[in-house]
């Protein structure tokens, strides 16, 4: 929202410089975003500094700042033709020098006025004396200059009348800057004091509905600066013959429409409004129309109260040649309306509407209707002041899809108390500059308004809250900066809440909190101490979960893999590509959470597996890098049944792919390519590091995996994911072709359940170990899991340690055998083992081998 | 034998200091000094002389052997250290090539921030509650003081779900509900926790704007919990991530869930408050949003609000670390690249 500062000082007494009151109305809670300055300079930090003792920040601004020596306000007295240009004028100013001033110019706004002699009326501008510094206004770019003497067809020339964009207000060259008043100011007079300005970007916050116009801004300045509030005039001159029996008005969804205020302006001159309402309009972001539809305008944006003017002729034609009745109502089925925007609307069954007894003329509170606006024929107008309950209007925002000024205000709440307001300054603004007459009266319908805001409230519940102890008074001093009535009785204050308060809550706790906010903001963020909780400590808790995660976390980064997080939304799509062609699915069947209101086709549900988000980094990953060691944790989404929300299990994937070492300047010390026992090394090792018992593996059979190269871990016997080589159909549709990629994904909360921060500590042995190879062959369906157990069984509590160390096929090893090597270690606290221990378990282990598996020991 | 030993002394004592590298010299001290080595040959054939002769050769092989281990040893140690002179001049590397690269791993660099808010609101008394990412609109907003149709909602653009009242959370709040009525007792403990988590909101994806991101909330509920408290939580924090000398401000603001509400702004740490492009010459930086608890929302978390008070904040870790890092587009944290993800 844009708020010049000229504008605001209508109604509230300012003697600080703008960037102070930027901080304090920002401090607030009415955040200026932005300050913009119109030819004045910006205040020093250090006079700021010195003299309101304040540290305020801003950012410094790069806008050109007018030479009150040589940027003028200048009337221009006569314009001559160009003895050697057609295109070009001459213009003699009057700046306040002894003589005219003659500028050579091209402005095309000035050549209606050409070889008329002395004008009757001057026409003003602003004049640029030589020396002064302006915007190049035929640079696309922006660029500033020094006006130079420079002839322009052997017509000496140094000085300019300027376009806004050569003063920098706006981007507008086609013309000259024209006015046909001199705005309160006599020639010679600096711009900066007649057109000068700052103009605040405020952004507004929902609560913030009372200061969505200047004067709402001004009743915040005025609280916060403890200043006197000037409202403007809501006199009226009626001087028409009587409204009676001209207009009625039947409103039907009182709900929805709580007022409805109708005025009426006879003999009206359709025209341009004056200089001064276009010059503002046109600060605040609007285009100025007409005197009738400009003051709708101006009146939205300085109080607050959108209005809309009828064509009353028009209302009058409909009904037949008789007294227009306004109804308003919801519509009826199939009714459609073509609104100011051109486009022709079908109307939802909430729509409110204003109607007559031919049909729809506009939706209430947002958009008028084409055929009965205001036109350059138009003589009579009726206008229109309601209130709208804010929820419909946002309703219909949001179905229609229309956005409006007034639509914007109505929808964050305007009080009803506001409508006769505009009314009286709309129609009154309307008579002053269209030479018309008020018809005496005014329709007011106001079947239902709202209850006046009470709330008591005591200092030690603003104690409570604030942890500040206020007197009552000082208390009530604050609201009432604030337009707040306050009867102090004792240490509680009996509040009334204006009615532009529509914020303040009248259930007794919410309306309190809404009080103390209010003092709170009044007396200052800043000046609130700072304290330490004291209150008690909450008793803590464990939070194993969390603990156990983030340990898992630095397990696997210690075991050199990469953390990612990816986005949780995906397609079922793109998961698809998951299962290799033709084959049935192994992900999970559950259904998905899907979107409703999907920001992207490739992004429509939330995922099942983390296999997608794993195998999309790697692909995208793999233009730049070969080697990839990454991980994930995050949730996977899986509806339940019919409960409406999902299961959203902790899931843990692994992705490995490319060298298994990383490659410096010495060769071949990368190491192969990473498989299957990369990844089960890595799961390992995170199992052991969280002290996960009970492990065990199983192939697996999971259609995304390589159906020979892929287990499933189980814990307890219990399974608790998968791993193992992608599926090389899998792999090739994320684009690994004749690359091995390894995965899993493994239910982590389970794995984290099994994890035992408690796990015992074997004591240092005391004796000297004996070490022993063993090497046997074996068919080789015989898993390294059997023989480890078999080994393990004969060994008995002496066998301290088996570690396989080589596993070997091919000559001497028979076909469809395998050799495998074992170190192990003969251990026991009670003794030295002699030799002869050693030897008979040793004998008995071949022998429980030879017996179990069929092995054959090697030489 | 005297004279023989006396040459050969001589010629041993020449040979000795010939000898520059320990090969020669252990050859030497085997010949000479050894168990088959002469001196020790001549002193063994002491009994073959005359008894007269005996005294005088035995006390002058004893001197002679006395004197060659001395030189022996003076050789082996003048030896040694010319070795290791040569060694030390010999072995050097080029130690401008680069280290052999080892295998590592990381964090990304939201779980990097978030381990920031964990320890340093652990420290002081925040625990961690986690709640899910999936919501019904009761808990995200209505409970939370949104009721449909509130202006507020359109602070927050949400994603909704086929599922009719289902919706992905836009913020981390539905955890204060969530946190209230399971740790709260009915209202009647106090609490202090931290609620991280992933939110979603729909938005066109930008550098500037994502559709996902972490929250880190934060909730405190006493019987005396002050908005003194408030303030004076949210420097400690400041001060512990940024530095003892960061400068606060504190600004009215708006949240449904809270009030009175208020804006964290800390001094830019880049620029220290002089302007600069990443504090948009403001000089601040927007950290964290905050408030009192709104009374609706203890209500609804079980809480008496006449007796019961609290206060809730709430930051956003990846913005967090963008200002601390210099990320210019947020897209860079799901993007996953490793080029990214590889420089913390």
């Amino acid at each position: 929202m844009l708020i010049p500062l000229s504008w605001l000082k209508d109604f509230v007494d300012i003697d600080i410089p703008a960037e102070l009151l930027a901080e304090k109305l920002t401090v607030a809670g009415l955040e200026v975003d932005k300050i913009m300055y119109i030819g004045v300079p910006q205040t020093q930090q250090a006079h700021l500094h010195a003299t309101f003792k304040q540290e305020v920040r801003y950012p410094k601004s790069d806008h050109l700042v007018w030479d009150r020596e040589k940027l003028l306000w200048g009337a221009i007295r006569e314009i001559k033709p160009h003895p050697n240009a057609d295109r070009l004028v001459l213009a003699l100013v009057d700046y306040g020098g002894a003589e005219l001033e003659q500028c050579v110019t091209g402005a095309p706004n000035l050549f209606e006025f050409k070889g008329q002699g002395p004008l009757p009326e001057p026409l003003y501008t602003v004049i640029a004396l030589e020396g002064a510094e302006v915007w190049d206004g035929h640079s696309d770019e922006p660029k500033r200059m020094i006006l130079k003497e420079k002839p322009l067809r052997g017509i000496p020339n140094r000085s300019m009348v300027c376009s806004e964009k050569e003063l920098g207000i706006s981007d507008e060259h086609e013309g000259i800057m024209l006015f046909h008043a001199d705005l309160g100011h006599k020639p010679g007079t600096p711009a900066q004091a007649v057109l000068g300005d700052i103009v605040f970007n405020i952004e507004l916050t929902p609560n913030l509905a009372r200061t969505f116009s200047i004067y709402g801004v001004a009743r915040e300045v005025a609280a916060l600066l403890d200043k006197p509030l000037h409202p403007p005039s809501y006199e009226v001159v009626m001087d028409g013959a009587p409204i009676d029996g001209q207009v009625f008005i039947d409103i039907r969804e009182p709900e929805l429409n709580p007022r409805f205020t109708l005025s009426l302006l006879r003999d009206i001159t359709i025209k341009p409004s004056p200089d001064w309402m276009q010059r503002r309009l046109k600060l605040v972001g609007q285009r100025p129309i007409n005197n009738i539809v400009d003051v709708t305008n101006y009146v939205t944006f300085e109080i607050g109260q959108p209005l809309h003017a009828f064509d009353y002729d028009k209302l009058v034609a409909r009904a037949g040649g008789k007294a227009p009745t306004i109804i308003t109502r919801l519509p009826e089925p199939g009714e459609t309306l073509e609104t100011l925007d051109e486009v022709k609307r079908s109307l939802d069954s909430h729509n409110i509407l204003v109607c007559d007894t031919a049909g729809v003329l506009s939706m209430g509170g947002i958009i008028g209707g084409a055929e009965t606006e205001i036109s350059d024929t138009t003589t009579n107008v009726l206008l229109e002041a309601a209130a709208w309950q804010f929820i419909n209007i946002r309703k219909t925002m949001s179905t229609q899809k229309v956005h409006t000024d007034a639509a914007a205000r109505f929808s964050r709440g305007v009080h009803p108390s506001q409508a006769i307001l505009g009314l009286k300054r709309g129609i009154e603004l309307m008579r002053q500059l269209s030479d018309g007459k008020i018809a005496k009266g005014i329709i007011d319908d106001y079947p239902l308004p709202p209850e006046t805001v009470r709330v008591a409230l005591t200092t030690h519940e603003i104690d409570r809250i604030m942890g500040v102890r206020f007197s009552a008074e000082e208390a009530a001093a604050l609201l009432r900066r604030g337009g707040f009535e306050v009867k102090v009785e004792g240490e509680t204050m009996h509040v009334t809440a204006p009615d532009f308060r529509m914020d303040i809550s009248s259930d007794p706790i919410t309306g309190q909190a809404d009080l103390i906010e209010e003092i709170a903001r009044i007396s200052g963020y800043a000046a609130i101490p700072n304290t330490i909780i004291a209150d008690m400590m909450p008793d803590q808790q464990a939070n194993p979960s969390l603990e156990r995660e983030e340990q898992t976390r630095d397990l696997l980064v210690a075991l050199g893999l990469r953390e990612t997080i990816s986005y949780r939304m995906t397609t079922p799509e793109r998961e698809v590509q998951l299962v290799p062609p033709g084959m049935a699915s192994s992900l999970p069947q559950a259904d998905y959470v899907r979107l409703a209101n999907p920001i992207s086709a490739e992004k429509t549900v939330l995922r099942h597996t983390l296999f997608i988000s794993l195998l999309e980094n790697a692909r995208a990953n793999a233009r730049y890098n070969e080697r990839q060691q990454l991980f994930e944790i995050g949730n996977v989404y899986l509806k339940n049944g019919n409960a409406p929300l999902p299961d959203e299990p902790r899931k843990l994937g692994l992705l490995m792919t490319g060298k298994r070492g990383v490659s410096g300047w010495m060769h071949g010390e990368e190491g192969g390519e990473v498989n299957f026992f990369d990844l089960k090394g890595v799961i390992e090792g995170l199992l052991d590091g969280l002290h996960v018992r009970q492990v065990s593996y199983a192939r697996a059979e999971h259609t995304s995996l390589h159906p020979g190269r892929s287990a499933q871990l189980l814990l307890d016997g219990q399974a608790a994911g998968v791993f193992g080589e992608l599926h090389p159909l899998v792999g090739l549709a994320f684009g690994f072709e004749d690359v091995s990629v390894q995965i899993a994904e493994l239910d982590l909360d389970a794995i984290l359940k099994q994890a035992d921060p408690l796990h015992g500590v074997e004591p240092l042995p005391l004796t000297p170990p004996v070490y022993q190879d063993i090497a046997f062959i074996v068919r080789e369906t015989v898993t390294a899991a059997q023989a480890e157990a078999v080994i393990r069984k004969a060994g008995g509590a002496l066998l301290k340690g088996v570690r396989l160390f080589d596993v070997y096929t091919g000559d001497p090893v028979p076909a469809g055998h395998k050799s495998l090597a074992y170190n192990l270690v003969y251990q026991t606290d009670e003794r030295t083992l002699t030799d002869k221990e050693v030897a008979a378990v040793h004998a008995k282990i071949v022998k429980l081998c030879e017996r179990e598996l069929e092995a054959q020991l090697r030489a | 034998m005297l004279e023989q030993l006396e040459t050969q002394y001589k010629q041993a004592a020449a040979a000795l200091e010939q000898i520059a590298e320990g090969a020669g010299l252990a050859e030497w001290e085997r010949e000479t000094l050894g168990r088959s080595g002469w001196l020790t040959g001549m002193l063994r054939g002491v009994g073959q002389l005359p008894a007269e002769q005996r005294a005088a050769f035995g006390k002058r092989a004893n001197e002679i052997k006395v004197a060659l281990t001395q030189a022996y040893e003076a050789r082996e140690k003048l030896i040694i250290e010319q070795d290791l002179a040569r060694d030390l001049e010999e072995g050097q590397i080029d130690v401008t090539l680069p280290g052999r690269p080892r295998p590592t791993g990381g964090l990304h660099p939201s779980t990097q921030t978030l381990r920031q808010f964990y320890h340093i609101w652990g420290d002081m008394g925040f625990q961690v509650y986690r709640s899910r990412d999936v919501e019904d609109d009761d808990t995200n907003f209505t409970l939370l003081n949104i009721p449909p149709h509130h202006p507020a909602r359109d602070m927050q653009d949400t994603f909704y779900t086929t599922e009719p009242n289902v919706i992905l959370r836009t913020h981390t709040s539905p955890g204060q509900i969530r946190a209230m009525r399971e740790l709260g007792e009915d209202g009647s403990k106090p609490i202090r926790v931290i609620l991280p988590g992933m939110c979603y909101r729909y938005e066109q994806i930008t550098p500037r704007s994502e559709i996902q991101f972490h929250q880190v909330e934060g909730l405190a509920i006493g019987r005396n919990i002050r908005m003194t408290d408030l303030k004076g939580t949210i420097a400690a924090f400041a001060r512990r991530m940024f530095g003892a000398d960061a400068r606060v401000r504190f600004r009215a603001s708006y949240f449904p869930f809270t009030e009175p509400s208020m804006e964290v702004d800390v001094e830019c740490f880049l620029c220290h408050g002089d302007g600069c492009r990443v504090c948009k010459y403001s000089g601040w930086l927007e950290i964290c949003g905050s408030g009192m608890v709104h009374p609706v929302v203890l209500r609804n978390g079980g809480y008496d609000p006449s007796v019961w008070s609290g206060f809730a904040f709430g930051f956003g870790p990846e913005r967090m670390a963008m200002l601390m890092h210099g990320i210019e587009d947020i897209r860079y944290f799901w993007g996953n690249d490793l080029r990214f993800l590889e420089q913390f």
